[in-house]
């Protein structure tokens, strides 16, 4: 071949690199359009790379004071700083500058938004769970860095907007207990807002979260070339294989295609819709401020907690100020969601007892419970989300604003709950869909007429390729405790942990659907097509008392296999 | 939603990987000697369907001209992208139905760029649709551990590597390398975190410019003239009509060498109310003492995390935070009646002095702005 003796050939003899191009070349990846948001947060995260890059030549990160004379007229003559002085420029004097720095805000918010809603998609189906528990916290990690990224850097152009960011961020610091009053002067090397923190940000927003970024981000990758990508049950696809098309040339096609199609589409955004616009707010000075000050979209769950926690949480005890109001929404709120966030998968796990690979994902209906526990945590951060728009929407609704926040005071309790359970009940009621659509097949649109004047709808049915996604899949039964006594007749005593974990599971997996076993669709078919089905769709487990009161054969046995009672409904 | 939606492809099914299963919920072997299997198997790929482009000599001809012509649109647009960063004048402002007025270099360029990027993007993804194998491929999967053999070879290099260096018999190495590994980092640590800092006096937070110079036999200073920001021009009492708000810094900030520093505490709202519209309760009263003629002067940072408590509303008499929605009743001494914020807006005591001017005659009594672990040692009752 020409190519072998040419440059492929020069690099080969000097890094033997061409079996693992042909490791990479031929990897196979499936098709599926939810797959598409994590390119998504990579392409947007390489954009906001280049034009980062861009941006550095002309941005200067001082707060250095000076007196505008450049060629936007309704601010010349206004005492700023150097920091919004260059963003001025940017946007007005450095030709397509301000394209730049749209597409680079643009694709910012881009980022944030697609790993959200890749991590949405990568809960509902299960992706997370072995092998791929490091790659779910890594990609915690990522989400977490990309909104300390984004918030550090729409702070660095020193407007009034972002100055007020800053300004209520050294009120978080101060909350903090015993130390609060010193970490303020460390981040501002002395009193706010000095002239340390557009420069220290700088450093922390164009290297050291970056770099941190890129390095997670290529783990993240790598990790998902070792694992191969996780595909949707199929006809063919299985839990050892995965069906799709190979890297070369056809997902580098439309992994590079999309790589454009993000890119332009972001110009595109830019091109249209102006993304804060600094000029129009004026350079930061403590003392002016503008109604609806908000921060940019990722930042609002924080900022909406920290609108309904009621200020009795603050209060004075040993002598000392417990600023909870400020504490718990600013900086308690991030850690601790982050982290029950990147334990989940462990959680679910030790709850399962399930230590085997999945790389077939999940319907999200055929899981409820984790369902239900996504459709809890998206409901609780939309709540507080919305909260944090609790102004505008008061004004654009002509609502009261108190009655907006009490109402979402009270919600926050009361809607998490509730969207466990709808959702659940959603899930458990599309597994019966399934049900029924496998026993009686699809519906056809033809009316029938029978002879005594009766009509009915013609039901076709699923060929096996149409019916395997809906019947493939496993339902787990609850781990029970084991027997009351150990070989000598003695009552066992359980781990506090095994009763919980019992228990656990129960709520799990107490609730349940089997799919249609060919049995079940041999009867149905013998039945005719408008009867019922005998074996109920619903089965339930039944113990025998609760589970607290039962032994377990071992603290880390197996688990007894129940035998599933069939029961009506819920 | 497509969640819902039937995926496609193929393959053989295997159920279970080989890992250990603990799991009961598997439906095994029972149905092997019935003639129906107790589940479902997996039917495998289902037939391939071909493209009209695989067969049709005409479609995949067009279908090489649609892909040609997408990139040849986006030659076009970066050509165009580069003629208009030349030719177009940057103060040149366009009105686009929909988006407003707009710069109109900023409009084309972004456009430009966008088709030109748009072009390749849609032009490589057509082609890897209608012209690559769209033939799935099936590869099998690995469990992730390596095998039992590679696992010990690995535990047998790292062991063997660690007896090698004499780490098990000589423990002096090991503690002593422990030690100095645990502590090299240690002058890193402290030198940022010793350094980051302007060793600050935490009695800082509650100063501002308010608080009146001492003069040098000890005796308190003049009165402070309060001052419009950002004019700096000193106020008459006279000049303050009912239902009028201002903006105001302490005159002394002429002088100061750290504007925004001391503008950010010392920032403070002035409202006139009529006299019968303070509460009739102790703290309205309160609130009239320290003001002059139902002027009242109240710091303007609040006391939730340190947002300009800017808007005022007249008919109601309360102040509102823009940033949390914290609201303030100015009728009984900044109370919070709304809102995260705990503590009412400290007032800051005003009089006017010969030549008619509202002087403050003390500082602040508490720090102003948010809470801070030590705040309580700084509130003088």
């Amino acid at each position: 071949m020409k190519t072998a003796g040419g440059i492929a050939g020069w690099l080969d003899d000097r890094t033997g690199g061409a079996g693992f191009v042909s490791f990479l070349l031929k990897k196979v990846f499936p098709d599926h359009w939810t797959f598409m948001l994590g390119e998504i947060a990579m392409y947007s995260l390489i954009i906001c790379l280049l034009t980062g890059v861009f941006l550095t030549f002309w941005f200067v990160p001082s707060a250095g004071q000076i007196v505008y004379d450049g060629s936007y007229l309704p601010l010349q003559g206004i005492t700023m700083s150097e920091a919004y002085r260059s963003t001025l420029d940017i946007s007005f004097d450095v030709r397509g500058g301000l394209l730049i720095r749209q597409i680079h805000h643009w694709a910012a918010l881009l980022f944030v938004a697609a790993i959200t809603v890749h991590m949405i998609r990568v809960f509902f189906t299960g992706a997370f769970r072995k092998p791929r528990e490091i790659n779910w916290v890594i990609g915690t990690i990522l989400s977490l860095l990309a909104l300390l990224e984004g918030f550090v850097g729409y702070s660095l152009p020193d407007d009034l907007l972002s100055g007020t960011g800053i300004r209520a961020m050294e009120g978080f610091l101060r909350s903090i207990p015993v130390i609060g009053s010193y970490v303020i002067y460390l981040v501002f090397d002395g009193p706010f807002p000095g002239e340390a923190i557009i420069p220290r940000m700088y450093s922390v927003h164009v290297l050291l979260i970056p770099a941190i970024l890129v390095a997670l981000f290529t783990a993240h990758i790598v990790l998902v070339f070792v694992h191969k990508h996780t595909q949707f049950p199929g006809p063919g696809r299985t839990n050892t294989n995965v069906v799709g098309y190979p890297f070369m040339p056809v997902y580098i096609a439309k992994a590079g295609g999309f790589f454009f199609l993000v890119f332009g589409v972001t110009a595109l955004i830019s091109a249209l819709v102006t993304i804060n616009p600094i000029w129009a707010y004026g350079p930061y000075d403590p003392s002016p401020i503008t109604a609806g000050s908000q921060p940019d979209w990722y930042m609002g769950f924080a900022d909406g907690a920290l609108r309904l926690l009621p200020g009795f949480l603050e209060f004075e005890a040993l002598g000392r100020t417990w600023s909870f109001n400020v504490f718990l929404g600013s900086i308690l709120l991030l850690p601790v969601i982050f982290t029950v966030q990147g334990i989940y998968p462990f959680l679910e796990k030790w709850v399962t007892g399930d230590n085997r690979e999945h790389h077939l994902l999940d319907r999200p209906r055929n899981a409820p419970v984790r369902s239900g526990i996504g459709a809890m945590a998206v409901s609780f951060y939309l709540i507080l989300f919305f909260a944090a728009g609790n102004d505008i929407i008061a004004i654009k609704l002509h609502l009261s604003i108190n009655d907006i926040t009490n109402f979402l005071r009270l919600s926050i309790f009361v809607v998490p709950p509730l969207a466990f359970w709808i959702t659940k009940r959603i899930c458990l009621s599309l597994q019966r869909h399934d049900r029924d659509k496998v026993l009686h097949g699809r519906e056809s649109g033809t009316i029938i007429r029978t002879a005594d004047g009766r009509f009915f709808e013609k039901h076709e049915p699923l060929d096996a390729y149409e019916r395997w996604p809906l019947v493939q899949q496993e339902v787990p039964e609850p781990l029970v405790l084991g027997s009351q006594t150990d070989a000598n007749g003695v009552a066992a005593k359980h781990a506090r942990s095994e009763r919980i974990r019992a228990r656990l599971s129960h709520f799990y997996f107490k609730d349940r659907v089997a799919p249609v076993t060919p049995a079940e669709l041999a009867a149905a078919h013998a039945h005719g097509e408008h009867e019922a089905i005998s074996p109920p769709p619903e089965t339930s487990i039944s113990v025998e008392g609760p589970p607290e009161t039962q032994g377990l054969a071992s603290p880390t046995s197996e688990r007894e296999v129940v035998k599933r009672a069939p029961e009506k409904d819920l | 939603m497509s969640d819902e939606e039937t995926p496609h492809g193929g393959g053989t099914m295997v159920e279970d990987d080989g890992a250990a299963s603990r799991l009961p919920a598997r439906r095994g072997d029972a149905g092997h000697d019935v003639a129906v299997p107790e589940r479902f198997e997996n039917p495998g790929l289902p037939p391939h369907v071909h493209r009209l482009s695989d067969s049709n000599e005409v479609a995949s001809k067009r279908a090489e001209r649609q892909v040609a012509m997408l990139f040849g649109l986006s030659m076009l647009a970066t050509v165009a992208f580069l003629v208009a960063y030349f030719a177009i004048d940057y103060t040149i402002d366009v009105f686009v139905p929909g988006i407003g007025s707009t710069n109109l270099l900023h409009l084309v360029l972004g456009v430009t760029m966008a088709v030109s990027l748009l072009g390749i993007g849609f032009g490589v993804v057509h082609w890897a649709k209608v012209i690559m194998p769209d033939e799935e491929i099936v590869e099998e999967r690995h469990l992730q551990r390596s095998s039992d053999a590679s696992r010990k070879k690995a535990a047998d290099l790292i062991l063997g590597g660690g007896e090698m260096a004499q780490l098990g018999r000589r423990p002096l190495l090991k503690y002593s390398l422990g030690g100095a590994l645990g502590l090299f980092a240690l002058p890193f640590v402290v030198q940022v975190a010793g350094s980051l800092g302007n060793p600050t006096e935490v009695s800082e937070l509650a100063e501002t410019l308010w608080d009146i110079p001492k003069n040098p036999d000890g005796s308190p200073g003049a009165p402070i003239r309060l001052a419009r920001d950002p004019e700096l021009t000193p106020i008459k009492a006279s000049d303050i009509t009912i239902g009028s708000v201002f903006h105001v810094m302490p005159e002394t900030l002429k002088d100061s060498k750290h504007v925004l520093e001391d503008k950010a505490k010392a920032a403070v709202i002035l409202m006139r109310l009529d006299p019968s519209q303070f509460a009739d309760d102790e703290r309205g009263r309160k609130t009239q003492e320290w003001g002059y003629q139902g002027i009242i002067a109240y710091s303007k940072i609040c006391t939730h995390v340190g947002c300009a408590v800017g808007l005022y509303e007249q008919q109601t008499h309360h102040l509102l935070c823009p940033c949390h929605q914290s609201t303030f009743d100015a009728t009984r001494d900044m109370d919070v009646i709304f809102g995260p914020a705990k503590r009412p807006l400290p007032q800051l005591k005003i009089t006017v002095d010969a030549a008619g001017y509202l002087v403050a005659t003390q500082g602040f009594t508490e720090p102003v702005g948010p809470s801070f672990w030590e705040r309580n040692e700084f509130v003088n009752e």
